[in-house]
């Protein structure tokens, strides 16, 4: 039977790329939620938040870094996470009749379909928010917005506006809180399991890190929902509708000109 | 039969350094053209096999369980004496030595018991080396404990689980030889067969227990470490699988087989609850140091508590009989297993035993508890006492724990010389499957050394002394397809079949259990020339029913389970009556083997003084001074007794007491 | 106490199997768990079927023969127990219990209840001891080992090798058995000298015998009759990329 097996990644190396391409994301989606928060600032200060991420110094070639490093990261994330599920599915091909569990978290049990679940997420949010293709058009109508960057005031794209505009379809915004519950989950054993992976956990310690990552999970959770959910409340739908106004008066006073 | 024990000249404290000078050696560059068969990888067998394949031999190794980390050995729980006086308590090689023949009741062969106690040294050196984890001292020093009332703490343990942590050392070593490819393992085979050619062992017959393969095995010298025989039994404190099959096999061929009466009983293993048990659970001896042994002086009492309308704790302190402090005031619940054994049963004949069976005794620790508080008995026994709650569901911080004496290890085996060489050349034995080292009775903590002392130190010389005289024009020379291994494949295929085609009506497990209750009751902790007479007819008739109406399910071709029980079961059928032969042969009573003809009693001077009290077991070293070596001579014929004389050199017989 | 068991059939590894339901109307509830499947199969041989084959030996819960899976959990109920160990009390009188054989593909099935697990022994074979030929050991107090050293190595190798935590792993993964033979080994001054070679050894040796990988789940520990922690894992995992990372700079050195 072993004479047949293929040769593969070395198990723990897996492991180890699966923790530290964890990491990344972990530290990633920490920094981005607290970046997103200042949604509650209001228009001004997220949009100069959005204007300076896209003018980091070195810019575009920073910018395109991180994108690749990100990129790779969830790339390697998800390579080994496809080996590792398969090659445990081949492991282990019969369940038993009556299986039972004891310790294992619904969470470690359902990594793969969270996983690929915010894969699905993310692959959606790019197309929405930064590349502004999905939902069809809703973008077009969304136009720039005075911000201030070191006391110079000029116009930038209203991420702001275009947050409300795209929680402000119920199906969206359920489908966002989902899927946050879902990286909540992920997380909670994710956060937890990537210090066994990397060997900085024991007996005194687990408790401990699983209640850090308990609490990771869940403020990541709430800090990402709280944005559509705020939106689905009625948050910035005024903003939202002046500014539309503003932009379709602005937009006819365009084609006029022409 | 020649029984040549190859003492080596000279003093006793020089005779194996002298010896290894003199052992014929094999030149390193020849060793990998000579292949050794080893069967067993328990301590004995797993130590010869990788030191062996260390030395550059090619070694197949057998063992009947899906992995050699599984032989018995891995049960042994107390400890591994060696004389390394690490606790400057005046031990030393002698005294160990001393200690052992004594404690062996003076039926023990010298030579071996000192060599025995010279390696105990490099046996614990060389654990350490592989990584056992023995117990240690915070400052980070082994630790040691006193074992069996020796008066000194010579004994290493590994918590609980000395034997498993002895095993797995020596099981790592053979994994790396196995690994390297030097060791050939199999597992799940199990020997049926040795190959004599022109009388000398050459090679093994085998069934592979998954697929009922007959293999045959040719080597230039065979090894068996088999284990004891206890199983004989049916209950005993040994592993489902241990068996005598191995070493009967080599009876049946010509190895003389020595000694098989000397059987030991535990004193402290948990009694059994009704017909279907299967073994026996032995708990750590250690629990006398504190717990009071105990039964009601009223039988209408122990009637009561066996019928559980009496609660053990509400028996008056006046109406408890706490006989070994009765009866050895100075040892009181400590006397020696054999003693505090039998004493058990004579309270529980006398219709005073508790448990449901009646066959049980109490060891109570409430008068400890009182003393030290429940705390410091949890720390010292926790463990023992949750396992004891496991098995039966008692609490025994409680109610007074239950134990009756079990059998436990056997010091009988195959005849051995002082090279741990057969009467057959060429057949070794080792471990508990040969009868070497601990006469009559085995003193705590040393079957492991002597397992580990012989697969470790002495035949990996020995065998070479074999091979070299033999010469390397002899290496490889025996191939399987030699005549003789035909005879011997022929004989264990008929047999299978024989088994097979029965198609009785009782299965294999219930002829054991009826073959164990004839040998406990006659053959057990008291034996007498009519008990001995009656079980030798009665084993005799079982036999026979046996092979007509033995139902042994399933083919010869697949994993068969109830097939493997009967051919072992059929071999404790013929051997369980060479054990009562021994005993009856055997007047007078040492060590493990009481005969109640041979007793001490008011007529001996002895009692009368007060040195030794009533019921004492009476050695004849007139005329009984000698290894009683039995060697077949066909089916149904009575077999022949050899005598090897014992000569006490260095130490002089005395009549142990206790009192 | 009357029980209904139902068991897995199998003939051998070739055939495929199913579960096969089979009446037990009396049982002492003082009996062990494998002192009722010796009922049960008595009463198999009285009836002329063949008993079901299961793998035993110490019956004390120490030589890590014993196999089953009862009622989907690998030893049964009870924490920190074999099967062996596992007496009927546990159980109540009318109970139906399920009886599995450890699956797993490294572990594929001889025979009803018997698994074939030499795939552990190439394990160990792979790197699973310490070098040290015959005879030629120093004394054995030359080197002093702390008691907490000394302890937690002794925790590793309480190990029994039954393979509970593969049968439990959903992953069938062999990483806790591994692990506390790395963690007992690794831990002791005698296996410095080997330490990284062994890690690395050993865990590809468990890669290439078919076990899955961990992620985690932790069903070993819960299982395991000898309560080998997470913490040997964790260790194993610290050693293999301390093993890494010094093998890529030996290489590129
Ligand atoms: C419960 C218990 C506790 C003990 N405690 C202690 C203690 O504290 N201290 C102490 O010193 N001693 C103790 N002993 C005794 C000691 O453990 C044994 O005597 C010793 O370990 C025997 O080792 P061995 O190598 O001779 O045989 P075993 O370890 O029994 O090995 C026998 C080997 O032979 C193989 N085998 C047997 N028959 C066949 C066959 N027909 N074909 C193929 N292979 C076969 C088996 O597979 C196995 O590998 C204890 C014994 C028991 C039962
Ligand atoms: C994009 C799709 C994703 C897939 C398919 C996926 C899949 C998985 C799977 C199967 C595991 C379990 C592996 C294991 O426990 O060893 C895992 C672990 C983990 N995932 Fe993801 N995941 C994805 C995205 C993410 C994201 C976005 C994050 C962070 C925000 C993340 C963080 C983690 C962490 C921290 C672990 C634990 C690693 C470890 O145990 O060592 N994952 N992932
Ligand atoms: C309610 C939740 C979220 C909101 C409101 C949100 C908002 C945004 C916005 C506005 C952008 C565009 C930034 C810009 O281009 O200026 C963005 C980009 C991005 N978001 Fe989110 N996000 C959310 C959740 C997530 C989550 C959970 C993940 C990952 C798991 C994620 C991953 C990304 C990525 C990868 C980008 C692209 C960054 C780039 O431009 O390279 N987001 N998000
Ligand atoms: S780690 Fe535990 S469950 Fe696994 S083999 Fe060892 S003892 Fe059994
Ligand atoms: S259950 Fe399996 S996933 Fe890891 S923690 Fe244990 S090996
Ligand atoms: S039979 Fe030995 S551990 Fe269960």
């Amino acid at each position: 039977m072993s004479a047949t097996q293929k040769p593969r990644i070395p198990s723990l190396l897996k492991k180890y790329l699966m923790a530290l391409s964890g990491l990344v994301l972990v530290l990633f989606v920490l920094g981005h939620m607290i970046g997103n928060l200042q949604f509650f600032a209001g228009p001004e200060v997220i949009n100069a938040y959005a204007y300076h991420l896209h003018h980091l110094p070195g810019n575009p070639v920073s910018l395109w870094l991180i994108r690749l490093v990100l990129l790779a990261t969830l790339l390697i994330h998800v390579w080994m996470a496809v080996l590792l599920t398969k090659e445990n599915r081949e492991a282990r091909p019969d369940t038993y009749l009556d299986q039972k569990t004891s310790v294992a978290t619904y969470a470690s049990r359902t990594m793969p379909i969270s996983g690929v679940l915010i894969l699905a997420f993310i692959v959606f949010h790019i197309l929405q928010f930064t590349v502004r293709v999905v939902p069809e058009h809703y973008d077009k109508t969304i136009g720039e917005s005075s911000i201030e960057v070191g006391h110079v005031p000029l116009e930038y794209f209203d991420v702001f506006a275009m947050m409300v505009a795209g929680f402000s379809s119920p199906l969206i915004s359920l489908f966002y809180i989902v899927t946050m519950g879902l990286l909540c989950m992920h997380l909670t054993h994710g956060v937890s399991s990537m210090f066994q992976s990397v060997g900085l956990r024991n007996e005194s310690w687990r408790p401990k890190l699983k209640a850090a990552a308990l609490a990771y999970g869940w403020i990541i959770f709430l800090g990402f929902a709280s944005i559509p959910a705020a939106v689905l409340a009625g948050f910035g739908k005024d903003y939202l509708a002046d500014k539309e106004a503003q932009w379709r008066a602005a937009a006819a006073v365009t084609t006029q000109s022409h | 039969m020649e029984l040549n024990s190859n003492i080596p000249d000279g003093p006793m404290a020089e005779k194996w350094s002298s010896h290894k000078t003199k052992i014929k050696l094999v030149n390193p560059s020849n060793r990998r053209k000579y292949h050794v068969i080893i069967v067993g990888s328990g301590l004995a067998g797993a130590s010869a096999a990788a030191s062996l394949a260390e030395m550059g031999y090619q070694v197949s190794c057998f063992c009947y369980q899906d992995s050699p980390r599984r032989a018995h050995s891995i049960a042994a729980q107390g400890g591994i004496n060696a004389a390394k006086n690490y606790q400057n308590d005046g031990d030393s090689i002698y005294r160990l030595f001393y200690d052992t023949v004594k404690g062996g009741d003076f039926r023990s062969r010298e030579a071996n018991v000192h060599r025995l106690a010279e390696v105990s040294v490099n046996i614990i050196d060389q654990m350490v080396a592989q990584g056992v984890p023995f117990a240690r001292e915070y400052g980070g020093l082994l630790d040691n404990r006193s074992f069996g009332g020796a008066q000194l703490s010579r004994t290493f343990y590994a918590r609980g689980q000395t034997g498993q942590q002895l095993l797995l050392g020596a099981y790592q070593q053979l994994s790396k030889q196995i690994g390297l490819g030097a060791v050939k393992m199999y597992n799940r085979h199990e020997m049926l067969e040795v190959v004599l050619v022109d009388g000398h062992a050459k090679g093994i017959i085998t069934r592979n227990l998954v697929n009922g393969k007959i293999e045959r095995w040719a080597a230039d010298t065979v090894v068996l470490a088999t284990g004891g025989y206890g199983n004989v039994f049916f209950l005993s404190t040994n592993a489902q699988g241990c068996n005598v099959t191995a070493a009967y096999r080599a009876y049946k061929k010509g190895a003389g087989f020595a000694n098989p009466c000397y059987t030991q009983i535990h004193p402290t293993c948990i009694p059994v609850h009704g017909d279907q048990q299967s073994k026996l659970t032995l708990m750590s001896e250690s629990l006398r140091n504190d717990g009071r042994i105990w039964v009601p002086k009223d039988k209408a009492a122990a009637e009561k508590i066996r019928k559980g309308e009496l609660n053990p704790n509400d028996v008056a302190e006046d109406d408890r009989d706490y006989y070994l402090e009765r009866k050895y005031p100075s040892f009181g619940n400590l006397a020696p297993r054999d003693i505090s054994s039998r004493s058990a049963k004579e309270v529980c004949d006398e219709g005073l035993g508790v448990a449901t069976s009646g066959l049980g005794v109490f060891l109570d620790f409430r008068d400890s508890i009182n003393r030290l508080g429940k705390d410091v008995i949890a720390q010292r026994y926790g463990n023992l006492f949750d396992m004891y709650q496991c098995i039966t569901g008692d609490n025994p911080y409680e109610t007074p724990m239950m134990i009756y004496p079990a059998v436990h290890y056997t010091m009988g085996g195959l005849w051995v010389d002082y090279n741990l060489e057969s009467n057959i050349p060429g057949l070794f034995v080792a471990g508990e499957a040969n009868f070497s080292d601990h006469g009559a009775n085995r003193l705590g903590a040393s079957a492991l050394m002597q397992g580990l002392a012989d697969g470790y130190f002495v035949l990996p010389y020995t065998v070479g002394h074999y091979l070299g005289r033999q010469g390397i024009a002899k290496a490889g020379e025996i191939k399987s397809d030699h005549p003789a291994f035909d005879d011997a494949e022929k004989a264990v295929r008929e047999r299978i079949d024989k088994l097979l085609s029965i198609k009785g009506d009782e299965s294999p497990r219930s002829f054991h259990q009826r073959l164990g209750k004839i040998v406990w009751d006659k053959c057990g902790m008291a034996r007498s020339k009519e008990g001995l007479e009656e079980a030798i007819k009665d084993i005799q008739d079982l036999r026979k029913e046996f092979w007509t109406r033995v139902r042994v399910l399933g083919d010869g071709d697949e994993l068969n389970q109830e097939l493997e029980r009967a051919g072992r079961v059929a071999d404790f059928l013929e051997f369980g009556e060479l054990l009562c032969r021994d005993a009856l042969m055997r007047e007078e009573s040492c060590g493990g083997h009481f005969r109640t003809e041979h007793q001490y009693t008011q007529e001996d001077e002895e009692v009368q003084s007060g040195f030794l009290s009533e019921g004492e077991a009476k050695r004849h070293d007139d005329k009984y001074n000698f290894v009683g070596v039995w060697e077949y001579q066909g089916d149904d014929v009575e077999p022949k007794l050899n005598q090897e004389s014992l000569v006490y050199e260095e130490i002089e017989m005395a009549t142990r007491s206790y009192k | 106490m009357h029980l209904h068991l139902k068991i897995w059939r199998q003939k051998n590894g070739d055939e495929s199997g199913k579960f096969v339901s089979y009446e037990l109307p009396e049982v002492d509830e003082g009996s062990s768990f494998l002192e009722m499947l010796d009922i049960m199969n008595e009463q198999l041989v009285e009836k002329g079927e063949p008993p079901v084959a299961f793998d035993h030996d110490c019956r004390e819960g120490i030589c890590g023969m014993c196999s089953l899976v009862i009622n989907g959990e690998a030893h049964g109920p009870e924490r920190a127990t074999t099967a062996c160990q596992l007496h009927m009390r546990h159980f109540n009188d009318g109970d139906t219990i399920t009886i599995e054989p450890w699956r797993a593909k490294a572990f594929p099935v001889v025979k009803d209840l018997v698994v074939d697990r030499t795939a552990f022994d190439k394990v160990i074979q792979a790197g699973g001891f310490i070098t040290a030929r015959t005879g030629s050991a120093p004394d054995a107090n030359e080197i002093p080992i702390p008691k907490p050293v000394a302890d937690h190595a002794m925790d590793g190798a309480a190990c029994i090798g039954c393979g509970a935590c593969v049968a439990a792993c959903p992953n069938g993964s062999a990483m806790l058995f591994t692990s506390a033979k790395v963690g007992h080994l690794n831990s002791l001054p005698q296996g410095q000298a080997e330490k990284y070679s062994r890690v690395t050894k050993m865990v590809d040796a468990m890669d290439t015998a078919g076990f899955g990988n961990c992620t985690n789940y932790g069903e070993c520990q819960a299982v395991c009759p000898k309560e080998i922690t997470l913490d040997f894992i964790a260790k194993m995992n610290r050693d293999y990329a301390v093993a890494r990372i010094k093998n890529f700079f030996n290489k590129a050195s």
